[in-house]
C-alpha cells in the first residue's frame, strides 16, 4: 500500500485564556492589541495535526504537511512550540490571522498553496483540519478548500478514523451527542476534525530542531496574501456585558441547598 | 428582487426535524420581510410526501427524492442541494444547522460561487435589507453583518425561531433531477451513542448538568471517590433527565489515562473546544468556571454552581447563584429529594 499524503490546514488563534475586545480597524473589525496577544495553533486543527502524525506513523510511505496562514513573524514563534510535537513539513502563507476575514478568500489561498506542493500525490490526499476555528468559528473553510481541490468525500466533526488498507472508517459528531459511522472506499477525502482520541503529544526538543531546519526556509518562502472581510459588511461588533449579580451562598446545610436546587429545577 | 429558498432534508426517521422546522419559520419571516417569494427545497427518500408537513406557505415546492438521498453522505447531499439552489434561482438560501446541512452547504456555496454565514443567532430585515447576527471567537463577541453577494446562504443555529407548525396539507412538488448522481464512494454504516451508557446528551432538556474535574479529585478525607461520583451523577441524570455536560479537564482524563467517570466522553465537553448547548437552566458541579469553559454557557439562561471554593470563576459574575459546598453531599440529597 502506498502511504497517505496528509495535508493539515491549521491557523493561529489567540490563547483562549486571553480576554478579547473588538475594535474597528481600517479594514473592518479586529481585536484590540491583536499583534500582542499570545497565539496558539487553532485547537481543533491542532488535534487534526496530531491525528495526522499518528496515522502517518502507522501507514508506511505517508507524509504530513502543515499549511498555515498567519503573520510570518508570529508563525515563526508558534512553530517553535508546534515543531516539538510532531513531524511535518510546513507550507507557510503570510497574511492576517483574524476571525473577521473572509473564509472564501482564505479557502482560495489555502487551496492554491496545496496545489503548489511539488511532490504531493493528490490521489493519495487526505485533507485534514479543524471542524471550526476558535476565531471565525464558522466550520466552512475546510469544505471550501476541499471543493476547490475537487474532493467529493467530506466529513465534519470527526473524532475517529480507522484505516484498512485504503479504506477509511470514520466517526463524525451528529445531533444529540451521537456518532455517524461512514465508510469511504479510498483517498482522496477531507476530514475536518473535532477532538479526536489522542492526547497532546509532549514536547520533544530534538524533533523541534529537526523540524525547524525545513520550517525556516518555508517561512522565508511564505507568499504574502492580502485578506479582508471580503463581501461581508459588518455593523456593530460588541462584547456584551456578561456579568451577573452572583449570590454566593455560604454555610447553608447541604439539605437546604438540595431543597433550593430542586425547587429551582421545578420552577417555570 | 430577492427569492428565498428554504433548503431542508427529511430525517432518517422519515420526518422533518425540529431544527428544520425552526429554520422554516425563520425563512417564512425573512421572505415576508423582504417581500420575496419563498420556495421550499427538500431532500429525502420520498421528500415529495413530506413537503406539505412543513407548514409554510411557499410559492413552489421542489424535491430531490430517491433512496440514495436518504443517506447522510456529503457527496449526495451536496449534489442534491446544488440542484435545488440552481432550480430555485434563489438569492437567499436558508437552512437549519443540522449535521447534514452544516457539512454540505459550505461546499455548495463554493460550487455556486455564493457566500455562506453559519451559526446565525438572529436576523432582521430593515429597508429591504437582510442583516444577521452571529458570534465570533467562540461566543466572545457578537456581530451584525450583511452581504451583498448572492446567493447568500444563511444557516441558523437551533433554537432561534419557534418551529413552524406541522401541517398535513398536500402540496404539489416539482421533482428535481440531480445530474451525475453516484456511484457514491462513501457509505453510511449507521450511528452509535458515543457513550457506553446510551444517551447522556439531551439537547431538548430543560437542565444542563455539568460535572467538572473536582468529582475525581482527592476530597477532604485525602482520597478520591470516582465510583461514588459516577453513581451520584448517573443517579441524578436518571431522575432529572438533564443533559450531561463536562469540563475539558474531566474528559481529558480518559486520554491521559487518569481515573474516569465511565460514561463521560469528549462529546460531553462544554466550552471553547467543546459544545455551546442551549438550555433554560444550567447546574455546574465541581467545575471551576474558567473562561474557556464558561464561553460554552453563552446560551444557558439561568446558572447555578456548587463548588467548595467561594472564589471560583462562577462566583465572579458568571453564575446567578454559587453554593459553597461539597457537591457529593449536595447531590446525594438532591437525588433523595427527586426520589
Ligand atoms: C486551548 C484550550 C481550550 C480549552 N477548552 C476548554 C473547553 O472547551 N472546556 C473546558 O471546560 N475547559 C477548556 N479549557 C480548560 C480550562 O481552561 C480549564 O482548565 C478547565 O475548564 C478546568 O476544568 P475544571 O473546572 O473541571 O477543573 P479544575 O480547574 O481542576 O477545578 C475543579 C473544581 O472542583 C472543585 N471541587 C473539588 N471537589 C469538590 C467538591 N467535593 N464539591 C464541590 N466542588 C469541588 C474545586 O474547588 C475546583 O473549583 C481549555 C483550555 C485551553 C488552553
Amino acid at each position: 500500500m502506498a502511504g497517505f499524503h496528509i495535508v493539515v490546514c491549521g491557523g493561529m488563534v489567540p490563547d483562549p485564556l486571553q480576554s478579547l475586545e473588538p475594535v474597528v480597524g481600517p479594514d473592518g473589525p479586529a481585536l484590540k492589541n491583536e499583534a500582542m496577544l499570545p497565539m496558539v495553533l487553532d485547537p481543533w486543527a491542532a488535534h487534526s495535526l496530531y491525528e495526522a502524525a499518528h496515522l502517518a506513523a502507522h501507514a508506511p510511505g505517508s507524509k504530513v504537511w502543515l499549511v498555515s496562514l498567519g503573520p510570518k513573524a508570529r508563525l515563526q514563534q508558534l512553530m517553535m512550540s508546534i515543531a516539538q510535537k510532531v513531524s511535518f513539513e510546513l507550507v507557510a502563507l503570510d497574511g492576517a490571522a483574524g476571525g473577521f476575514s473572509d473564509a472564501y478568500e482564505i479557502a482560495r489561498a489555502l487551496a492554491e498553496a496545496i496545489e503548489g506542493i511539488p511532490d504531493l500525490d493528490r490521489t493519495r490526499l487526505l485533507l485534514f483540519g479543524g471542524c471550526a476555528s476558535a476565531a471565525r468559528d464558522a466550520g466552512v473553510t475546510m469544505s471550501m478548500v476541499a471543493e476547490r481541490l475537487g474532493l467529493t468525500e467530506q466529513f465534519l466533526g470527526v473524532d475517529m478514523l480507522e484505516t484498512d488498507g485504503d479504506r477509511l472508517r470514520i466517526k463524525e459528531r451528529v445531533e444529540g451527542g451521537r456518532y455517524r459511522i461512514s465508510e469511504c472506499d479510498a483517498p482522496p477525502a477531507m476530514l475536518a476534525w473535532a477532538t479526536g482520541t489522542l492526547p497532546i503529544p509532549p514536547n520533544n526538543p530534538q524533533l523541534g530542531m529537526q523540524n525547524m531546519r525545513s520550517i525556516m526556509p518555508a517561512l522565508a518562502r511564505a507568499k504574502s496574501i492580502p485578506l479582508g472581510s471580503g463581501d461581508v459588511a459588518f455593523g456593530a461588533v460588541e462584547r456584551p456585558v456578561q456579568r451577573r449579580e452572583t449570590r454566593v451562598v455560604k454555610d447553608m446545610p447541604p439539605e437546604d441547598i438540595a431543597r433550593e436546587i430542586v425547587a429551582w429545577m421545578r420552577e417555570g | 428582487m430577492e427569492r428565498v429558498l428554504l433548503l431542508a432534508h427529511v430525517e432518517s426517521s422519515g420526518e422533518i426535524g425540529k431544527t428544520t422546522r425552526e429554520a422554516a419559520q425563520g425563512a417564512a419571516e425573512i421572505a415576508r420581510g423582504l417581500g420575496a417569494e419563498l420556495v421550499v427545497g427538500l431532500i429525502g427518500a420520498r421528500a415529495e410526501t413530506q413537503a406539505g408537513t412543513l407548514g409554510v406557505d411557499a410559492a413552489a415546492f421542489l424535491a430531490v427524492s430517491g433512496d440514495e438521498f436518504d443517506e447522510a453522505r456529503y457527496a449526495s447531499d451536496a449534489a442534491a442541494s446544488t440542484a435545488l439552489v440552481k432550480a430555485s434561482e434563489a438569492t437567499v438560501v436558508i437552512a437549519g444547522a443540522t449535521s447534514r446541512l452544516s457539512r454540505a452547504l459550505p461546499g455548495v456555496a463554493q460550487r455556486v460561487d455564493g457566500r455562506i454565514t453559519t451559526h446565525v443567532t438572529g436576523a432582521e430585515v430593515d429597508g429591504g435589507q437582510l442583516s444577521i447576527e452571529r458570534w465570533y471567537y467562540r461566543q466572545r463577541m457578537k456581530a451584525t453583518l450583511t452581504s451583498p453577494r448572492r446567493p447568500w446562504f444563511v444557516i441558523f443555529a437551533p433554537g432561534i425561531y419557534g418551529p413552524a407548525p406541522a401541517s398535513d396539507e398536500a402540496v404539489t412538488c416539482r421533482a428535481i433531477g440531480v445530474p451525475a448522481a453516484g456511484p457514491w464512494r462513501t457509505r453510511v454504516i449507521g450511528e452509535d451513542a458515543g457513550s457506553s451508557e446510551g444517551q447522556t446528551i439531551r439537547p431538548d432538556a430543560t437542565l444542563l448538568f455539568v460535572a467538572g474535574a473536582g468529582w475525581t479529585k482527592k476530597q477532604g478525607d485525602g482520597a478520591s471517590h470516582v465510583p461514588e461520583a459516577a453513581e451520584l451523577i448517573r443517579g441524578f441524570l436518571d431522575r432529572s433527565q438533564a443533559s450531561l455536560g463536562s469540563s475539558k479537564s474531566l474528559v481529558d482524563q480518559s486520554s491521559e489515562g487518569g481515573d474516569v467517570i465511565p460514561f463521560m466522553t469528549h462529546l460531553n465537553q462544554v466550552g471553547q473546544t467543546g459544545a455551546t448547548p442551549r438550555h433554560p437552566k444550567g447546574l455546574s458541579t465541581c467545575c471551576h468556571g474558567e473562561e474557556p469553559h464558561v464561553v460554552g454557557w453563552r446560551f444557558v439562561t439561568e446558572r447555578r454552581a456548587v463548588n467548595l471554593d467561594a472564589n471560583c470563576g462562577w462566583a465572579r459574575g458568571k453564575a446567578d447563584v454559587v453554593y459553597v459546598a461539597d457537591a457529593f453531599e449536595v447531590m446525594k440529597r438532591v437525588n433523595e429529594l427527586l426520589g
